[in-house]
């Protein structure tokens, strides 16, 4: 199949450049239609909508239109003590709360110059692989339920990352809402006993991948409906901020881990799939080989994690009061780059409390990516972007 | 990378007049800002991302800031002569004084950007704008036209801030509904109260609670209208 | 060959599906609530007050300090302090809460009271099975609901339960010593006083001066 946006060039459709999307000619006979998908919708990831306009089955015009889940915790943490903006924080991206929590964190350490012991710093990359790996296994489970898979990829993603729920309970307490990070290390230690359990199951991790690739790699209906859908070129994905996985899958070579090395990460060896095409297809196999390469970064983690304390000795819980300044931390969360910006006033509450979600910025080239194409692919192509509505609206 | 320094004059030597400052942060992080004077943003910004060298060709976070106004007292020496009669003779005597002067020192909104580079890996560069004031002249010129992810951010800026963004492509509130009409980010916004408490209110919940209730009963509103009606 | 790929997934269920009937790792469903998984012991749910002994009034370990109150994020905490004092389990008087209220259908279980109480009064519980068809303050706990005794705590989380009680004997162990030495030093100063004035009676008033000075300092 072939539609405008993927056979011409897009200098072509873009009269002004990078600025705005290109524009899709409808056809003659009959005027556009205009379907609103969502808020209400089981395909789109929560309370999300699109506004399409159709030209039979073309896409001509396609506005996003969010915060049915503006809960506005950007302003609720300048009343609230830097602590206690952290169990707010698993609520933003909820399928990954160990990485939100890291991403407070990290920008709290990089404001107070706070330093975090070895044994915190490994147990921060164990615990944040393995929520990669769990996310990026919902996420491709996710792609495909929306494709007309009934459910079954999504629950073999399911099992394993009950596995991975389970491993999180025994750690802190809770399998999702985790409050896990403090700022100058974690809020527990992990006991010999959870380190053999995760090993366990960091064993019994390729397995489940052999077996769901091999469930739908080569699939003929998959190839189909995601090869040449969606495609998003390299300079207009840099310039669109987006970041993750889908930056990679248009071949940019850009990882966070690997830029700025923060944490534990300048000492494991892991490798950063690049994709060809920036295609569905390429988004959807880019998961699969990062889950990869996450179980080798467990398993180095787990091999070298030495002993030691978890927390900063000289941390305070009560009564945190970082000198005034400002401070932008960010680390490779499973959706992309998430950032977050504190101004401190040297009081007790944050003056300003921003975060950078990657699940909104990876939006804004939602409508570039698919005008010309069928109103069906336009399931396909949200899907991939992977997004999360708790950390698009806040 | 280039220090802060350098990034300024390599862009006072390309965008003549352009009207760049230091900004310095205090906190460890030492990430220093450079403050933009908004007619020549668009220039500086086109240089930053097109220049080889420094290549910033990724517009990381983009956020607002309120300042809110501030009352500033100052305790002020005068020094004035002043005639006095003093044992029937008038005398022009000097005398010093303190004085406490009050003034209000305007508030503003800020636009921040955070600039990183894919090509060189290095940033971040933080570029800051300011307004004007708070009240009438809360316009910037916008970004998007440099960096495309500026577009949703900048609506996010302009519909919690109320940072009136020239040249943006589409400006229209985000998060909120499009009707809605204040700017919930700001530090002087008042929470409307006609929504519905959690049963177990207590301190400020339950007195604002109590107070909407004494007024909606108050003024006769529809639940005492329906009673009347059903007779019950 | 056209269809090999969907095929070849289609083995992969069969054999999923097949094997489920002889490996218990492929059925992985468990009928709740007739069966149920094995609990836990780090799991947390909704706070309760911890009590020592049978008496959960004279023994709740609370000293309505309101500190939880102040950190707890969703604000769900309510704490009236007493006027009058009753014996801590170091002896010493302290207030304690009239009213604690917790509000769980605000809770969001974080655990921040749990991390900041000085006095180790609070902790999490892990029942989760609470819901009631009250909506108007079934899920407001009082202090009466949420105190629960030292044997429940050590039943539902032995090990943190043992690492607090060893640690709240030390303390009391060190209150003790502490209350033992001040009294030794006290009444070792009492025998000094008595035995300076004995030997000079005579001197019955500057032995006066300095029993009251022995007095004063003791």
């Amino acid at each position: 199949m072939s539609s405008s946006a993927t056979d011409n060039s897009i200098s072509l459709l873009r009269p002004d450049g990078w600025n705005r999307p290109p524009v899709i000619e409808p056809s003659n006979d009959g005027d556009l239609l205009e379907v609103a998908m969502g808020p209400h919708h089981p395909s789109t990831h929560g309370v999300f909508r699109m506004d399409v306009a159709l030209d039979g089955e073309r896409v001509i015009r396609l506005k996003p239109v969010f915060g049915y889940l503006h809960r506005n915790h950007e302003k609720l943490a300048e009343g609230m003590s830097y602590l206690s903006s952290m169990p707010f924080t698993d609520r933003l991206d909820y399928i990954c709360p160990m990485t939100n929590n890291w991403a407070y964190a990290l920008a709290v350490e990089k404001l107070t110059g706070q330093e975090v012991p070895e044994r915190a710093q490994y147990l921060r990359v164990i615990v944040g692989e393995l929520t990669r790996v769990q996310n990026h296994a919902s996420a491709i489970g996710f792609l495909i339920q929306e494709m007309g898979a009934s459910g079954t990829p999504l629950m073999y993603a399911f099992k394993a990352r009950e596995k991975i729920l389970d491993l999180f309970e025994e750690l802190t307490g809770a399998r999702m809402m985790v409050n896990y990070m403090r700022f100058g290390g974690c809020r527990v230690d992990a006991t010999p006993a959870w380190l053999t359990a995760t090993r366990k199951v960091v064993d019994e991790l390729p397995q489940f991948v052999d077996e769901f690739e091999n469930l739908l790699t080569g699939n003929e209906i998959l190839m189909a409906r995601t090869q040449g859908i969606g495609i998003l070129p390299a300079e207009l994905a840099v310039n669109a901020g987006v970041t993750g996985p889908m930056l990679r899958a248009s071949g940019v070579n850009y990882d966070i881990r690997k830029v700025d090395k923060y944490g534990a990460y300048d000492r494991f060896k892991f490798r950063v799939p690049l994709g060809d095409h920036g295609d569905v297809y390429d988004r959807f196999m880019i998961r699969f080989l990062e889950i990869r390469e996450s179980l080798a970064i467990l398993d180095q983690a787990l091999k070298q994690i030495p002993g030691g304390p978890v927390m900063d000795s000289k941390a305070k819980l009560r009564g945190f009061r970082p000198k005034p300044g400002e401070a932008y931390g960010r680390i490779e969360a499973p959706k992309g780059e998430l950032g977050f910006y504190l101004i401190s006033d040297g009081g007790p509450n944050p003056y300003r409390y921003r975060i950078r979600p990657p699940s909104l910025i990876n939006l804004t080239i939602l409508e570039d990516m698919c005008l010309g194409q069928n109103v069906a692919d336009v399931v396909l192509i949200f899907g991939s972007v992977d997004i999360v509505l708790g950390e698009v609206d806040r | 990378m280039k220090s802060v320094e350098e990034i300024k004059a390599a862009i006072e030597a390309a965008v003549p007049g352009a009207g760049v400052e230091i900004q310095t942060n205090p906190s460890v992080s030492a990430q220093h800002s450079l403050r933009l004077a908004p007619s020549h943003a668009i220039e500086v910004a086109t240089f930053l991302r097109d220049d080889p060298e420094m290549a910033l060709d990724f517009l990381s976070n983009a956020t607002g800031v309120d300042w809110p106004d501030k009352e500033i007292s100052e305790k002020v020496k005068v020094t004035r002569t002043v005639t006095k009669t003093v044992d029937g003779v008038e005398q022009h005597l000097e005398e010093t004084v303190e004085e406490t002067t009050r003034r209000i020192a305007p508030g503003c909104l800020e636009a921040v950007y955070h600039l990183y580079s894919v090509a060189k890996g290095h940033g971040p560069v933080v570029i800051r704008m300011k307004t004007v004031n708070r009240a009438d002249q809360v316009e910037l010129p916008s970004l998007t036209p440099v960096w495309r992810s500026a577009e949703f951010q900048e609506r996010e800026i302009f519909d919690l801030f109320g940072i009136v963004f020239k040249g943006h492509p589409d400006l229209r509130r985000l998060l909120m509904w499009d009707e809605f009409k204040d700017h919930p980010m700001r530090r002087d916004y008042v929470d409307p109260d006609d929504f519905e408490y959690e049963p177990t209110a207590h301190d400020e919940v339950l007195k604002r609670a109590q107070e909407h209730k004494s007024r909606e009963q108050g003024t006769g509103n529809r639940d005492q209208k329906d009673q009347a009606a059903t007779g019950l | 060959m056209f269809g090999e790929g969907i095929l070849k997934g289609l083995a992969e269920t069969a054999r999923n599906f097949a094997g489920s009937f002889v490996s218990a790792e492929r059925l992985t469903t468990v009928q709740y609530p007739e069966q149920r998984i094995a609990p836990i012991e780090a799991t947390r749910d909704f706070p309760f007050l911890v009590y020592d002994g049978a008496d959960w009034e004279a023994g709740l370990r609370c000293v309505a300090c309101q500190i939880c109150e102040k950190e707890c994020p969703p604000k769900c905490i309510y704490i009236e302090k007493s006027v009058d004092k009753k014996p801590d389990f170091t002896g010493r008087p302290q207030i304690y809460p009239t009213r604690f209220d917790i509000d769980i259908s605000v809770c969001m279980s974080c655990q921040i009271c749990v991390e900041v109480c000085p006095f180790e009064a609070i902790k999490m519980d892990t029942e989760f099975e609470l819901s009631t068809t009250d909506r108007f303050g079934g899920l407001l706990y009082d202090r009466k609901e949420l105190a629960k005794s030292n044997e429940h705590y050590h039943k539902i989380h032995p090990s943190e339960a043992a690492e607090v009680d060893a640690r709240l004997a030390e303390e009391k162990a060190k209150a003790e010593a502490k209350t033992k030495a001040a009294a030794e030093a006290a009444a070792a100063k009492a025998a000094a006083a008595a035995t300076a004035a004995k030997p000079a009676p005579a001197d019955s008033k500057a032995g006066g001066e300095s029993n009251t000075a022995g007095g004063t300092q003791g």
